[in-house]
């Protein structure tokens, strides 16, 4: 089927009703939600599937486990932004005690390939080999050793003798694009790459309507120019891998993913052996927020084991992790906005440079959620959003949860604030004008898929309105304009409106298997990957709810290559709305399976049959438990294995939408900017977990405060990163972040499982411009940049007196 | 190599030791991996345990300073199989995300409720400040805290101390 019949098939008016959350009872939007009353499992604050073990320190984690014999992998790190390798002698470090492989771009096949992690092909540019003779940014590869000892690793490292014909680095995004720039990616042509010889790892342009003539019709045009730092992901467990050969010489790689199944594939891909020689398994993951989507540690403990049949871990230190990781690209955007008096806008423009670092791993993508989450969260009739995406020598960018979408939102809600203050309007009041309405249409969709055409999308469950009302409240958004700020400490309060997605429409699939067992309970499979997000006990509150069995009577197993069906992994607000749909579609044909059986046992028609509480009833009043079921199907009737499994894929991605508000308080003697309360509402359909979706939001949210307020990296004059530890590079803890509310706003989403849409990324679109924008109703001071430290704001005000 | 001879739980510990090595590695390679491996710097907390009764990075310590010392990990505080007062309350108030931060914050909740049996919410902030979670933004680990200190406190009165 081509590209176009699949579009023309799904016309959002066609698209049939997505998984079997649709719910007749429920009338999108009108805040009739029968469904609410019948749930017995989802929409409850189960405890978390995992968490007694992980109270408890048994939690097995990837680092917690090491085969007698394990090599450690340490990198030699490039001292230089821009240089090509001319020697690399390695014969004294291999002659080092303990060292047992020595590999460089002299030794390992070059393979271009992109760590990006995504579904295949790749939306992202074959730019990255295992190791190249040229390196692009200070910390960079040049040689791995494996010894028996980390020390005995470290110690033949000093030992590599490693010249380099030094380049010229850039550093800037717009330098880099403009001409005579030194070149990174040189012929033949990297495949994906926009173009080599302007540096540009990625371009992107979408025009809907003409935005010319739009601000022609405009009364007024706001223009702005917004600036958004580098972040890094920061999960506490750092990258590691550790890989093996089983009995059978298959390649088994335990890692800290979040794509085992990309994992797999892509180290199949560099390795050069076939998929079926590789196992990959994701033990317990210590958090990931996009980083451990790149397949960044498997390929050197991997060759290393192939080369010498040997156990071999690779775990990243903290330092390798913030230089040598992923990062959320920074990026300037500008914006021009279109209004008419009466605030209706007309036309908006967001133009971005986007800085990908040394290659170009998510730089397509991250982009394209740039426009594509932030935009049509207001509508217009013209739009234009382009962004060009450029390679520098510095760190590389990559997904980084919120995905492009904070890149956006910096931006797009401190620009609305700045209009409606030039409209002489409340910002909410701007902002309820123009916001996106239950059944609207999402104008960019099309335009803005995940690296080609996407799918019209029609909004179909939006709380938003409820979102801002009761955040407005919680806030108490009077109070805006009233403290006494007189003194050196001043008070102000924000709010800005947010949307993001569910999954990738037509790309993310995902799968699950259920299988009954003995005493009425279920095993089930599936290829979501809980890295801390609490999938697996979501999904098992799916099952539970649909089986109409207790949480309890749901054993889970997730992610491993060789046990459970396939999912693309932890990244794009997928695991809740598409494995949650493939979990129901099992569960649903289970119960079916469970009735059959019973019926056939009962030697009655199905009709009237339903199972509820574990057992199957029939209409005069007999029942047959889940248990009974099972021992007759598997020892004496009717003799098979009661289980299924299903596959979903979805082409709407309905958004969850959000409202945040914070009341700062300003220390114009320090700069200090403390954030008293902090509320965000949000709807994400039905909760499955209440408290996981708190928890997600809380999470998100003090991410995003960290990058407004904290994080950013520094470099010196060379390129190297100077905040490159956890004593310099400052994350939120528990003293920075605020009183903090969490608003669920109950709607019900016809196409997701329960009528759940997506919790995890959109928190963190919120707090840069919510932040910024009632920094500047306590001071006057508009930061069109982050991050805002207190020496930014220190210095502002001074020049502001 | 250094002997190393501690007692770790309650047993007596036994292990050759480089005279470099951080605690965290030895109690690691001795199999007690609840003891998690997060910076190497003293920063993030996530190695925190206790020895003799204070809480300590155990990344930053070298194993021969806590020779002939008094060590709990995270796996010490169990009773048996069932979680401790403090490790239910993480349980029961969703404090738990990917958990691997969990050990290190669960140690000095005990710490804190040890000196302290009835903390306020900024005492809890202050207990959990070392300890750098990316999952849960600390609203539910604080939570946790104050739980935990009403079940330390309704387990005390129940046994009549």
């Amino acid at each position: 089927m081509s590209k176009k019949d699949i579009i023309d098939l799904n016309k959002a008016q066609q698209i049939p009703k997505s998984g079997s959350g649709t719910d007749p009872d429920f009338d999108t939007g009108d805040g009739s939600m029968k469904a609410y009353e019948r749930f017995r499992v989802v929409n409850k604050s189960e405890r978390r599937v995992d968490a007694t073990k992980l109270a408890l320190g048994r939690g097995t984690f990837t680092d917690d486990e090491s085969p007698p014999g394990t090599l450690t992998v340490k990198m030699l790190w490039s001292p230089h932004a821009h240089a090509r390798i001319t020697r690399i002698d390695t014969s004294e470090a291999e002659s080092m005690p303990g060292v047992a492989c020595v590999l460089h771009y002299g030794n390992v096949k070059a393979i271009p390939h992109t760590t990006a992690g995504q579904g295949f092909p790749e939306p992202s540019a074959y730019d990255m080999l295992c190791f190249d003779q040229k390196v692009r940014f200070v910390g960079d590869r040049v040689c791995a050793v494996a010894a028996e000892t980390e020390l005995q690793a470290a110690r033949a490292l000093e030992k590599i003798k490693v010249e380099y014909e030094v380049l010229e680095p850039v550093f800037d995004a717009e330098q880099a694009l403009a001409p005579g720039a030194p070149i990174l990616h040189e012929a033949p042509d990297p495949q994906g790459i926009a173009d080599t010889s302007k540096n540009l790892a990625a371009h992107l342009a979408a025009d809907i309507g003409d935005v010319e003539q739009g601000f022609a019709e405009s009364d007024v045009v706001h223009e702005g120019e917004y600036e958004v730092c580098y972040q890094q992901q920061s999960p506490i467990e750092p990258h590691v891998a550790l890989t093996y050969l089983d009995e059978n010489d298959r390649l088994n790689v335990r890692v800290a993913t979040q794509v085992p199944f990309h994992s797999r594939r892509i180290l199949a891909q560099v390795l050069e052996i076939p998929v079926s020689r590789i196992r990959v398994i994701k033990p317990r993951i210590g958090g990931g927020f996009g980083s451990k989507q790149e397949i960044l540690v498997e390929d050197v403990p991997a060759l290393v084991t192939l080369r010498t049949g040997r156990p071999a871990r690779w775990c990243y230190t903290r330092t390798e992790e913030l230089v040598s990781a992923r990062t959320r690209h920074p990026a300037i955007v500008r914006m021009r906005t279109g209004a008419k008096k009466d605030g209706t806008l007309v036309a908006m423009e967001m133009i971005a440079i986007g800085n990908s670092g040394a290659y170009g791993a998510h730089a397509l993508t991250v982009f394209s959620c740039t426009g594509g989450k932030a935009l049509p969260l207001y509508r217009c009739e013209h739009y234009k959003f382009d962004a060009r995406v450029a390679y520098t020598n510095l760190p590389i960018g990559g997904a980084f949860r919120g995905y492009g979408g904070p890149q956006g939102f910096f931006p797009l809600e401190v620009h609305m604030d700045e209009l409606a203050e030039k409209l002489a309007m409340d910002p909410m009041a701007l902002r309820r004008k123009n916001m996106l309405r239950p059944r609207d249409e999402n104008p960019l969709a099309v335009a803005l898929g995940e690296g080609k055409e996407g799918y019209p999308q029609i909004i179909r469950s939006c709380g938003l309105e409820q979102c801002v009302e009761a955040g407005m409240k919680a806030i108490g958004w009077e109070r805006r304009g009233s403290f006494d700020n007189s003194g050196p400490k001043k008070r102000g309060i924000g709010g800005v409106c947010l949307m993001h997605g569910s999954g990738i429409p037509g790309i993310d699939m995902a799968a699950a298997l259920i299988k009954l067992n003995d005493d009425g309970s279920f095993n089930l499979l599936v290829g979501a990957t809980d890295i801390g997000t609490g999938s697996d006990t979501i999904l098992s509150q799916i099952a539970a709810e649909a089986l109409s069995v207790s949480l309890d009577d749901i054993v889970i197993y997730s992610s491993d290559t060789d046990m459970t069906p396939f999912d693309t992994g932890a990244y794009a607000s997928s695991t809740t709305y598409i494995s949650g749909t493939s979990v129901k579609k099992a569960a649903d044909s289970v119960v079916e399976q469970l009735i059959a059986a019973a019926a056939k046992i009962w030697e009655i028609p199905s009709d009237g049959l339903r199972a509820e509480n574990k057992a199957v009833h029939a209409p005069d009043g007999r029942s047959l438990s889940y248990g009974d079921i099972c021992r007759s199907t598997f020892y004496s009737h009717n003799q098979h294995q009661i289980m299924d499994h299903a596959s979903h894929v979805s082409y709407e991605c309905p958004p969850p939408f959000s409202a945040h508000f914070c009341e700062v308080e300003v220390d114009v003697q320090t700069g200090g900017v403390k954030i008293i309360k902090y509320v965000a509402a949000v709807d994400c359909g039905v909760a499955i977990n209440p408290t996981a979706c708190e928890g997600q939001t809380e999470g998100g949210a003090s991410i995003a405060m960290g990058w407004a307020l904290a994080e950013g990296f520094r470099f010196d004059e060379r390129g190297k990163l100077i905040n490159d530890d956890f004593s310099s590079y400052k994350i939120f803890s528990a003293l920075d972040m605020p009183d903090f509310e969490t608003i669920i706003v109950p709607t019900y989403e016809p196409s997701g499982p329960f009528g759940a849409k997506s919790v995890s990324e959109i928190p963190t679109d919120g707090p840069a411009p919510v932040i910024a924008n009632a920094i500047y109703d306590a001071t006057g001071l508009r930061f069109r940049e982050i991050p805002i430290t207190p020496e930014k704001v220190w210095r502002a005000w001074r020049e502001q007196q | 190599m250094i002997r190393f001879e501690a007692m770790v739980n309650g047993e007596q510990l036994i292990a050759e030791i480089e005279p470099h090595e951080a605690l965290t590695e030895v109690l690691r390679r001795c199999g007690l991996y609840g003891t998690k491996r997060g910076c190497e710097s003293g920063d993030c907390g996530t190695c925190a345990v206790l020895v003799d009764g204070t809480l300590v990075a155990s990344c930053t310590l070298l194993a021969v300073q806590a020779n002939g010392h008094e060590i709990t990990t995270i796996e010490g505080l169990a009773r048996g199989r069932e979680p401790s007062a403090v490790q239910q309350a993480y349980i029961d108030t969703g404090a738990v995300q990917c958990g691997f931060c969990t050990p290190g914050m669960v140690m000095a909740t005990h710490a804190l409720l040890s000196r302290n049996p009835d903390p306020t919410e900024a005492d809890a902030r202050q207990a959990l400040a070392g300890h750098l979670c990316r999952c849960t933004g600390y609203i539910k680990p604080i939570d946790a805290v104050m739980a935990a200190a009403a079940l330390v406190r309704a387990e005390k009165e129940a046994a009549g101390e």
